[in-house]
């Protein structure tokens, strides 16, 4: 009973991921521009680097830093709690994938 | 020479560096020594001559001096005499700043000045030479004429080689100095050149004034900073997107403004912070706050609504009050008169008023103005158009449809939806519109392709059937109104029929092709949807115009009608003559039956009163006759029954909306014998109006 009720679960989460996988901005106090070019480059760097969090992180950082000025941070993970203080209008906090979450923020 | 000097150098060296005196003396002694050195030489010359007098020379010594052994005497001490500067420091340290420390200067300045003498020379060729020369060369000019005078000659480029007399005299210093003189004389003749100062010259600096410095710092600001914190797990990832989608699913059923009033109410969850202009983001709360003061303000009125009975009900039988409630008005809609208004079917605080112009001289513009009972001081919507509203209604399905009737004839359909002031719909010249005010209005069911129509009945007593198929408005002529004379022959032997003129038309609730029409003759016609050249029937019901014809809720056969011959009479459609008449005393604008009674309907006159009627309690007379107007003069022109709540709108000519409460005598359902339900629904009430209509018919023995 448990096994029948864990593969429609499973094929249901499996469906979940696949409805989830669009970028979803979850908070962002960007302007429109920014925000979209920085939502571009997060997803590209995801898929990308999908296996290795700590390149796709470096790469954004590094996108980030030329286009819009000097430090930016960024993380890029599945699981982790948070408390920055960034600079007003330079944050995008995103969920990608149904399974990555990616912060980033501007503060020098 | 040499071998003469130095013994006589030598003397004066050994005895000094034996006292131990510094070198410098001896130095000196050394200087001073030579010129005498030079005199002996000059003396040796002579002395080739007088050898014998020098050799007699004896030595003379001085008191003090040393007594010293031959040896010691013959002793040699060697002195370098150097070019070094015996009283310069040999090792002088400075402090450098570049490197903080102190160092010692490489090279020490050797050099030692023993005499300074400012001297006072110029060069003749100089300004201040020439200068100086010049004021000389004037002092001088009286007694060196001649010799100027020479002097000019020699100066005249005359090839004359004959001034030797002038040449010689320009030999020696003081010939210069006249040459000079001749020199500046002529140059002083002529005034144009400079004069300069041979000898005396004083010097002359200046400089700008440097303004002072000053300094000067500031910072910036700093870029703001904000703190965020979240956590970012799978099961929060998962929630957003389930939200998400669900957001997605809902913005795609919603139509119509008005789910979104539901969704303010709740708190939102602010997932994606909008862009948008600071003003229209707070257009919503904004919205809420205004209604919110507004129930505030009027919080009796809504209290009333909900709540109040007049309980003086119970002690009056066959009497009724009308409670005032709230007023609607706009400020721009107060010189026009309400022309009609529609309860939105779906939405049940919602109304439709429109407003124009009923004097024929006086047309303006007119005005749609939709109003909830949440918000009684402004309209939700405003709509301004160029000619007046004549009639309007509200499509049963989709709300934001409202079909409009103007005064031009012109027929348009507004969607509340689309932010425009025009109609979304309008038809044309072309298209068929009336030629006369279009008096009423009314949406019917969606024809067999699916589209939606609505019928208009306007003053060139054409009734009109208007599709709406995809941008446009169709029209199709449904009934010629035609007047009950013999067709006139026309020119070409065509028969030429007079129209009446429509003022109001109603649809059978059942059956769907039968409607009733109007006529300002007077006239009422019953007519179907299927036959457009005859009528079905036609009654004589008034001596002036029929201003409203309205089918009985529930009784499929009874139907009323008003006119402007100050009478109100409910017929039977399939007899000739009214069942009732009711003489009211003034032109009757509008007339309504009750949607929860058959037998319970209201009059508005042009005195400013409300009649209630209920057959059922007095078949003679209305149970209620209010004034429900501030003003004297105001004509009432509609009226309609709120289909929800015990309550109606009357419109009036000066641009204002009255609610009124129904008191409970008038809104009485038949009580049934006790231990019965009480069955509601149409069969009851069509079996209370039979029951009437049975008495009626039957001259009944007994009135009350």
């Amino acid at each position: 009973m448990t096994e029948a009720a864990g593969e429609p679960k499973k094929e249901e989460a499996q469906d979940f991921r696949r409805l989830h996988s669009y970028p979803l901005i979850r908070h962002s106090d960007m302007n429109e521009e920014m925000r979209t070019e920085a939502m571009e480059l997060c997803v590209t760097a995801c898929e990308k680097f999908s296996t290795n969090n700590e390149t796709a992180a470096r790469m954004v950082k590094e996108s980030m830093d030329k286009k819009f000025g000097s430090s930016w941070h960024a993380v890029v993970g599945e699981g982790f709690g948070f408390e920055i203080t960034h600079e007003v209008k330079n944050l995008l906090y995103m969920f990608f994938g149904g399974e990555k979450a990616i912060i980033v923020w501007k503060c020098s | 020479m040499p071998v003469a000097a130095k013994p006589a150098l030598k003397k004066p060296v050994d005895t000094m560096s034996s006292q131990g005196l510094a070198s410098k003396k001896a130095s000196k002694g050394g200087k001073g020594k030579t010129p005498r050195g030079k005199d002996m030489d000059d003396m040796s010359e002579m002395g080739e001559v007088g050898d014998e007098w020098m050799q007699q020379k004896t030595m003379v010594k001085p008191d003090d001096q040393l007594e010293l052994t031959e040896q010691e005497m013959k002793e040699e001490f060697t002195r370098i005499l150097t070019a070094n500067n015996p009283h310069a420091p040999q090792n002088i340290v400075r402090f450098s700043f570049k490197e903080k420390v102190f160092k010692q200067v490489a090279s020490v300045d050797q050099l030692a000045i023993h005499f300074t003498l400012d001297g006072n020379m110029l060069h003749k060729d100089s300004d201040e030479a020439r200068r100086q020369m010049a004021r000389g060369g004037l002092a001088e000019a009286a007694p060196s004429e001649p010799a100027v005078a020479e002097g000019e000659e020699k100066a005249e480029p005359a090839a004359e080689g004959g001034e030797g007399e002038a040449k010689p005299e320009g030999e020696g210093g003081e010939a210069e100095k006249e040459e000079g003189a001749t020199q500046t004389a002529p140059a002083a003749k002529d005034g144009s050149k400079k004069l300069t100062n041979q000898f005396n010259f004083s010097e002359r600096a200046s400089q700008t004034f440097n303004n002072p410095y000053r300094e000067r710092g500031t910072q910036t600001e700093p870029p703001p900073r904000v703190n965020f914190s979240s956590t970012a797990n799978q099961w929060e990832i998962y929630d957003a997107y389930a939200e998400d989608i669900q957001r997605q699913e809902k913005s795609k059923e919603k139509k119509g403004f008005r789910g979104q009033q539901e969704s303010t109410s709740r708190k939102k969850i602010s997932a994606i912070e909008s862009q948008g202009d600071d003003i229209s983001r707070i257009e919503k709360p904004a919205k809420i706050l205004e209604r919110m003061v507004n129930q505030n303000t009027y919080d009796d009125i809504a209290q009333d609504f909900k709540y109040w009975e007049d309980v003086s009900d119970e002690y009056r039988e066959q009497e009724g009050t009308l409670l005032p409630l709230w007023k609607f008005s706009y400020e721009k809609s107060k010189r026009l008169a309400v022309t009609s208004i529609c309860w939105d079917p779906k939405y049940r605080d919602l109304l439709a008023v429109g407003h124009g112009s009923y004097d024929f001289l006086k047309q303006t513009r007119g005005l749609i103005c939709l109003y909830s009972l949440k918000n009684p001081s402004f309209p939700e919507f405003i709509y301004n158009t160029e000619t007046g509203v004549m009639c309007l209604d509200i499509h049963p399905a989709y709300p934001h449809l409202v079909a409009v009737g103007f005064y031009d004839g012109s027929v348009g359909v507004f969607s509340l939806t689309e932010k425009l002031q025009e109609p979304m719909y309008k038809c044309t010249a072309k298209g068929g519109k009336h030629t006369d005010p279009v008096w009423e209005v009314k949406w019917q069911k969606d024809d067999l392709d699916n589209n939606m129509n609505f019928f208009s009945i306007g003053g060139d007593g054409r009734v009109v059937s208007w599709t709406l198929v995809k941008n446009e408005l169709l029209c199709t002529d449904v009934i010629l109104l035609k007047l009950d004379e013999s067709p006139a022959d026309g020119a070409d032997g065509t028969q030429l029929f007079t129209l009446g003129c429509g003022t109001a038309f109603d649809f059978h609730k059942q059956t769907d092709y039968l409607f009733l029409v109007g006529t300002e003759e007077g006239k009422i016609h019953k007519c179907s949807k299927a036959y457009s050249s005859q009528f079905l029937d036609t009654f004589d019901a008034h001596h002036m115009a029929v201003h409203s014809v309205r089918w009985n809720t529930f009784h499929p056969k009874i139907f009323l009608s008003c006119s402007a011959d100050w009478t109100v009479k409910i017929w039977e459609h399939t007899s000739n003559m009214p069942l009732f008449t009711f003489d009211l005393g003034s032109s009757v604008g509008d007339v309504a039956w009750a949607p929860y009674s058959s037998t319970v309907f209201a009059a508005v006159t042009s005195d400013g009163k409300v009649h209630v009627f209920d057959l059922n309690v007095n078949k003679y007379e209305a149970l209620c006759e209010q004034v429900v107007v501030t003003k004297k003069k105001t004509k009432l022109t509609h009226i309609e029954f709120n289909p929800n709540y015990p309550m109606i709108i009357v419109g009036d000519d000066r641009g204002y909306v009255t609610s009124l409460k129904l008191s409970p005598n008038l809104r009485k359902i038949p009580k049934e014998k006790k231990g019965v339900e009480a069955a509601k629904g149409p069969e009851v009430e069509i079996a209370k109006m039979d029951k009437l209509l049975s008495l009626v018919r039957e001259p009944p023995p007994e009135k009350k």
